[in-house]
């Protein structure tokens, strides 16, 4: 039944998006529920209230909030298509690299996007770090999660679609294809993946929304 | 403190690092026999840096030479890797989610001063190198209130202290009237807080910022955690953090 499952997502969202993405994988039907994130609304705060934040999923009227909790929950109550190995090691590995992507390499990443000068310089520098460490984990496999996609695939999500769309918007490159052979390979593998693109937001619009933030921002010439 | 005989599990750590606490606690509660080793963190050795190439730093899982990094994550393969005694995490999966989402936020929020992060981060002596360094490292919407504390003052410290006990009483909340985070059961959430409670007797020195007044259920809960032996022995004396953190202050050059 679709109601059982709802999901508080912002459109362009990669948080958002990887909690979809995880459902779609395992065949979960859901529905989504669209958040203005310039004005929440009252059930996304009675839902998280700690943090205020898409996603949300709502499972049998329970919230559940943080993406990669909301993964970990999502499989461990549906055992389609597995998004974790079994075994401990393997898992802790799946872990720390999706910590990684969300406490070092994203910050990084997007930092890098909307900064200038002296700053720029030191967040590509750390984002070019970021992505060497990815390549190397990558070697000799399709996915980080072997030969499907798992927990770290989805946690680096934004690697494949938005990082590209950010580097047009700030005129840098930072996944260079000579640098970075297997995380190409890899965004090229990731976006054959149906249920990857069926709820994945165009590109053009991201870059037009991102666009539309970066002259908001010259415009008050406020410094992020 | 076992030396020498390889156990096959070999847990790199610095005495005062509540992460590295984490850890002690998670292995003793499963009653698993493991080598601690103390890393210096100004000279670590080569078999942490080969463990944790990607962040150098302690606390480090080795089992049977596969090292597993970061605590929360060291935590849960404790409890997936020895599921048949005491249960860090409950079975059902939305409560499993609930104390995965409360572990993660005290891991966002409650962050005091840990000697690894200065002595790794830190060039050079000084507050506003070490801030400024430090924000481009950690995510963009937090940082260390426990770290503020003892290193600002007057204003500074006053929004410090502030957030400080917000986000107490945020875990006050939570905790309520239960005997621990996940009820009758010590578990991940309790872990991941616990050792933090060492450092309040710092902060009160430092900052003058009373845990027992603001937040009287931490406390209580800290006592009762203290308890049990698991966090009894892991636990470092609290005034040996306070010599601790007067001694980084002298180092940095702080008052």
């Amino acid at each position: 039944m679709t109601e059982e499952v709802k999901v508080f997502r912002a459109w362009g969202s990669p948080f958002s998006y990887r909690v979809e993405l995880a459902l779609r994988l395992k065949g979960v039907a859901y529905e989504y529920i669209e958040e203005d994130l310039s004005n929440k609304s009252t059930l996304l705060l009675e839902y998280n209230p700690v943090h205020k934040k898409v996603p949300v999923l709502l499972h049998h009227g329970k919230p559940i909030a943080e993406s990669l909790v909301i993964l970990e929950y999502i499989e461990e109550t549906w055992q389609e298509n597995p998004i974790l190995p079994k075994d401990p090691h393997e898992r802790a590995v799946a872990r720390f690299w999706s910590r990684f992507l969300d406490d070092k390499c994203s910050l990084a990443l997007w930092m890098s996007c909307w900064t200038e000068g002296e700053t720029q310089q030191n967040f590509m520098e750390q984002a070019k770090e970021c992505l060497h460490l990815l390549e190397e984990e990558l070697k000799g496999k399709k996915f980080f999660g072997g030969d499907s996609i798992g927990m770290v695939d989805i946690a680096a999500s934004f690697i494949a679609h938005w990082l590209g769309v950010l580097e047009e918007m700030a005129g840098i490159s930072l996944l260079d294809e000579e640098k970075y052979p297997n995380l190409c390979k890899w965004t090229e593998e990731f976006l054959k993946s149906d249920a990857v693109m069926e709820c994945l937001p165009k590109r053009a619009n991201l870059l037009a929304s991102f666009q539309a933030r970066k002259q908001a921002i010259s415009a008050t010439t406020a410094s992020v | 403190m076992a030396e020498g005989e390889n156990k096959g599990l070999v847990l790199l750590d610095f005495w005062v690092s509540p992460f590295g606490q984490r850890c002690r606690i998670a292995l003793a509660e499963k009653g698993v026999e493991y080598e601690y080793r103390e890393e210096n963190l100004r000279d670590k050795s080569p078999l942490l840096l080969k463990s944790n190439p990607v962040h150098k730093k302690i606390p480090v899982l080795i089992d049977h030479g596969m090292p597993v990094c970061e605590s929360l994550n060291i935590v849960q393969y404790i409890d997936e890797k020895w599921p048949d005694r005491a249960p860090l995490l409950p079975a059902n999966p939305y409560a499993r989610a609930q104390a995965r989402f409360w572990a993660d936020l005290v891991e966002k929020k409650v962050h005091p001063p840990s000697a690894f992060h200065l002595f790794v981060s830190c060039a050079a002596p000084g507050e506003a190198h070490f801030l400024r360094k430090f924000t481009y490292c950690i995510r963009f919407q937090m940082y260390e209130s426990g770290t503020k504390l003892w290193k600002l003052k007057g204003e500074a410290q006053e929004e410090a202290k502030k957030e400080f006990i917000e986000i107490f009483k945020l875990l006050e909340g939570e905790l309520g009237d239960k005997k621990y985070f996940g009820g009758e059961t010590f578990g991940l959430v309790d872990i991941a807080l616990v050792p933090f409670t060492a450092w309040f007797y710092s902060y009160e020195a430092c900052a003058n910022l009373s845990t027992e007044k603001e937040a009287p259920k931490l406390v209580s809960w800290a006592k009762r955690c203290r308890e049990r032996e698991s966090v009894s022995k892991s636990l470092p004396d609290p005034l040996k953090v306070y010599e601790f953190v007067c001694f980084l202050k002298k180092v940095y050059g702080i008052e």
